[in-house]
């Protein structure tokens, strides 16, 4: 048997609810959230989809600290486990968290492929060496989960500022050799909600459960943009 | 609460999203809604792992691919669509490559394919193992960049709304906040998923309840061949995740507890290359005959990458040795992984024709959804996520075009009552002794016990029994969480109500097909039978259960010979 303590929220009150999940070998923290919701309180909310750590839908705080509620057993944590809500976002319902704001955030970098010579209806083959694949293959891989968000010291303070997943989404495309959009991007994550807000804390490299660096990404941005705007004074 | 677009469109998966870009790019001036119960990326699309199947390369060809298929389908599939199909892949590969799909490539910088189940030529076009999901991203990142397509993420669609065969709209639960909003549409496409999670023991993602399929089938639209569901060879235990046929498409193979690589007696050719149902049937019979690995769960068999070496796996299979790791604490590098079938795509669907026409004007479907049919008995791998990109592009345009020549619609404030009353007083205020949870269960149990590989009359008939008197006992759920935000026990209860009427339509529809066709494989009836059942199954909804049709298959080239692999 292993304690589940849950923070729930009935869009009133705020509270602490346990319940008791038997835990077999391999069972993961999702599954156990299951098994309360379908055995002992189906009122209880959280998200889940593929269960395979690859929707990002169900990154929850696990004993204070945000993982992926599919992908933890619950074996490695013990037989207390708290779960709670991720930080950073305003509550809907129990583990349920407003990602409105965060998917916002993500578009507001242009996070697409920016192309002059684009053909809809007659599209054509784009050369792009494995090497050139590999510069920016691992920021494809952000699952947009929201727990680098969550554990943001520059995002706690400052609702504006866009977050490290953003980031990482806006160096994805500038470092893509198909892309055209370098410029439009630098102008959004050079701005007083981007790069220059970043503490520096690594937190969100940290909690990354895709391992994918969002930190190194504001970095490598950093730099791009400063040498930007040198060359756009320097008149290159 | 009432909403208006030009366009609705329900799903935000791989064909979901392709029909929104698809409209959009027909007109600018056009409103479209994407709707859908999870973030469009967290569909179940983003699980599709192993490629996506286009003629790009010399040497292959549009009549080898069509073949390919067909003969794959066991020649239920509808030859003209087929025909249609093929040739519209390799642009959407190269639209997706444009739009920054990061796919994988071969060292001279031009987009790289592999072998794949069923495919006579290295047609899988992939993105490492993480096809689906480097797709979904590409279609989301370039969906937002139309200011006329506006998302409506978590809104949980609770019925369809027709008047005098004509669309009218679609009502959906908006979850936040627990309201019923109420989207009056000229056209609608359904890009809602398959029915997965009608079995216990599945590839599919939680939300996969075939939420869409019923509510055309409830508002009189045929279903068409349900009664095929394939079964993937390899998911790993004990959870079901998807294992990709690309394990062995980059060489890996299948060992039984002797270290035989037992396809050698099943499909000499392909080998572990067979199509889906013959490999699945090749395992199970395996197991059935006591040469599986006796493991923790029951007996298995071995997926063995070993002779790959660390280097390839991390290089093409990187999601599958994490996946392998994390939940089955096995590394593919040092140790084979345990799998077993598992239930993994609906081939039948929502009837339509090529243009992703359904018989209700105005009302189109596309993907896993839709039955067009290129799939027919069994689908290729790779198949399904190109049939998303191809047909939910030709559901975007034609409801597009049918939008820009519909007047508007408008949904009667009778209807909105009803439907407002169904949810809210029915279902929310309803007091009973049942738990939704554990009709799920038995269905569950009952899909897995007796509609699985190989079927028989009485496991059906039983099947047929179990989940009339499972809808009986529905009818007296109680829902204890009457709030009204994010209210998940609500959604669950009625996408159970969704999977009962399906599981209906897939038994009989099983029972009644008195033959062995692909995926659907009958102890008492083993062989193909062209005379009587080379036709659709066509499932209509009456309160009683379904009342069944049968239409014809198109043969256009190919006339049915004997599969062999």
């Amino acid at each position: 048997m292993a304690e589940f303590r849950v923070r729930r929220y009935d869009g009133f009150r705020s509270y602490w609810q346990s319940f008791e999940v038997p835990a077999k070998r391999g069972m993961t923290v999702l599954e156990g959230l299951y098994y309360i919701k379908e055995n002992l309180d189906s009122s209880l909310a959280f998200r889940a989809s593929c269960r395979m750590g690859i929707c990002g839908s169900c990154a929850v705080k696990i004993n204070g600290k945000p993982r992926l509620a599919c992908e933890t057993q619950i074996l490695f944590l013990g037989d207390k486990i708290t779960v709670e809500p991720l930080e950073n976002y305003r509550v809907i319902k129990d583990l349920v968290t407003d990602f409105e704001g965060f998917f916002a955030k993500h578009k507001a970098v242009k996070p697409y492929l920016i192309r002059k010579d684009e053909n809809y209806e007659e599209p054509k083959e784009l050369l792009q060496t494995p090497e050139q694949l590999n510069e920016y293959y691992v920021f494809t891989l952000c699952i947009k989960c929201g727990a680098c968000y969550s554990v943001c010291p520059a995002a706690s303070t400052l609702d504006s500022y866009l977050g490290p997943a953003a980031m990482a989404a806006a160096y994805r495309f500038c470092a893509d050799s198909r892309d055209e959009g370098q410029r439009d991007r630098y102008e959004v994550v050079s701005s007083s909600q981007g790069v220059w807000r970043c503490h520096l804390a690594m937190e969100c490299s940290e909690v990354c459960p895709k391992n994918i660096e969002p930190a190194k990404a504001v970095q490598m941005l950093r730099r791009s943009t400063a040498f930007s705007i040198l060359r756009g004074i320097l008149g290159w | 609460m009432r909403v208006q677009h030009d366009i609705v469109i329900v799903g935000a998966g791989l064909a979901g999203m392709r029909a929104a870009i698809a409209a959009a790019e027909k007109s600018s001036r056009l409103s479209i809604a994407i709707i859908a119960k999870t973030y469009p990326i967290r569909c179940h699309s983003v699980c599709a792992e192993g490629g996506t199947a286009a003629v790009l390369r010399e040497g292959d060809s549009f009549d080898l691919h069509a073949w390919d298929t067909v003969k794959g389908s066991d020649f239920l599939a509808d030859q003209d669509a087929v025909e249609f199909f093929v040739r519209e892949c390799p642009k959407e590969i190269l639209r997706l490559d444009n739009w920054g799909c990061p796919w994988s490539r071969n060292e001279d910088g031009t987009i790289a394919q592999r072998p794949f189940g069923g495919h006579s030529f290295n047609r899988a076009t992939f993105a490492k193992d993480r096809t689906g999901f480097h797709e979904v991203h590409t279609l989301y990142e370039r969906m937002i960049k139309y200011d006329n397509v506006e998302i409506y993420p978590e809104y949980f669609i609770t019925n369809l709304i027709i008047e005098e065969n004509t669309v009218q709209g679609v009502s959906a639960i908006e979850l936040k906040t627990g309201n019923l909003v109420f989207f009056e549409a000229k056209s609608v496409v359904f890009a809602t998923g398959g029915a997965g999670r009608l079995y216990g023991f599945t590839t599919y993602s939680h939300q996969v309840t075939g939420d869409g399929m019923t509510l055309a089938y409830r508002n009189g639209i045929p279903l068409k061949d349900m009664e095929f569901i394939q079964f993937h060879p390899t998911g790993l235990i004990p959870s079901g995740i998807l294992m990709t046929e690309g394990c062995r498409g980059e060489g890996g193979y299948l060992l039984n507890k002797n270290g035989e690589r037992f396809m050698k007696k099943y499909a000499p050719e392909k080998m572990e290359l067979g199509p889906r149902d013959i490999v699945s049937r090749a395992m199970w019979t395996e197991i059935i005959e006591g040469r599986g690995l006796e493991g923790d769960y029951g007996p298995y068999i071995a997926l063995d990458l070993r002779h790959l070496g660390e280097e390839k796996i991390e290089e093409r299979l990187p999601l599958i040795r994490d996946a392998a790791i994390k939940f089955a604490g096995v590394d593919p590098v040092e140790e084979p992984i345990p799998v077993k079938p598992v239930a993994h795509y609906t081939m039948g669907g929502i009837h339509t024709n090529v243009r992703c026409e359904t018989p209700v004007k105005g009302f189109f479907a596309a993907g896993e959804c839709a039955c067009v049919s290129i799939h027919g008995a069994n689908r290729l791998g790779t198949n399904s996520t190109a049939e998303c990109l191809v047909f939910g592009r030709v559901a975007g345009e034609n409801a597009a075009e049918y939008a820009m020549n519909a007047k508007e619609n408008k949904i009667t404030e009778e209807a909105m009552r009803k439907e407002e009353s169904r949810i809210y007083d029915e279902l929310l205020g309803k007091s009973g002794d049942e738990s939704p949870y554990q009709i799920k269960r038995e269905l569950n149990e009952t899909m897995d016990k007796n509609m699985w590989i190989f079927r028989e009359e009485s496991e059906l008939k039983e099947a047929v029994k179990k989940i009339k008197e499972l809808k009986e006992r529905y009818r007296n759920v109680e829902i204890n969480d009457r709030s009204r935000g994010f209210n998940t026990d609500l959604m669950m209860t009625i996408e159970i109500g969704y999977m009962l009427d399906l599981a209906e339509v897939v038994a009989i529809g099983a029972l009644k097909r008195q033959e062995s066709r692909g995926a659907h494989y009958r102890i008492d009836y083993p062989k193909r039978d062209d005379e009587n059942w080379l036709k659709h199954t066509m499932a209509y909804y009456t309160p009683e259960g379904p009342r069944f049709e049968y239409i014809p298959v198109t043969v256009t080239k190919w006339e049915p010979v004997e599969r062999k692999y």
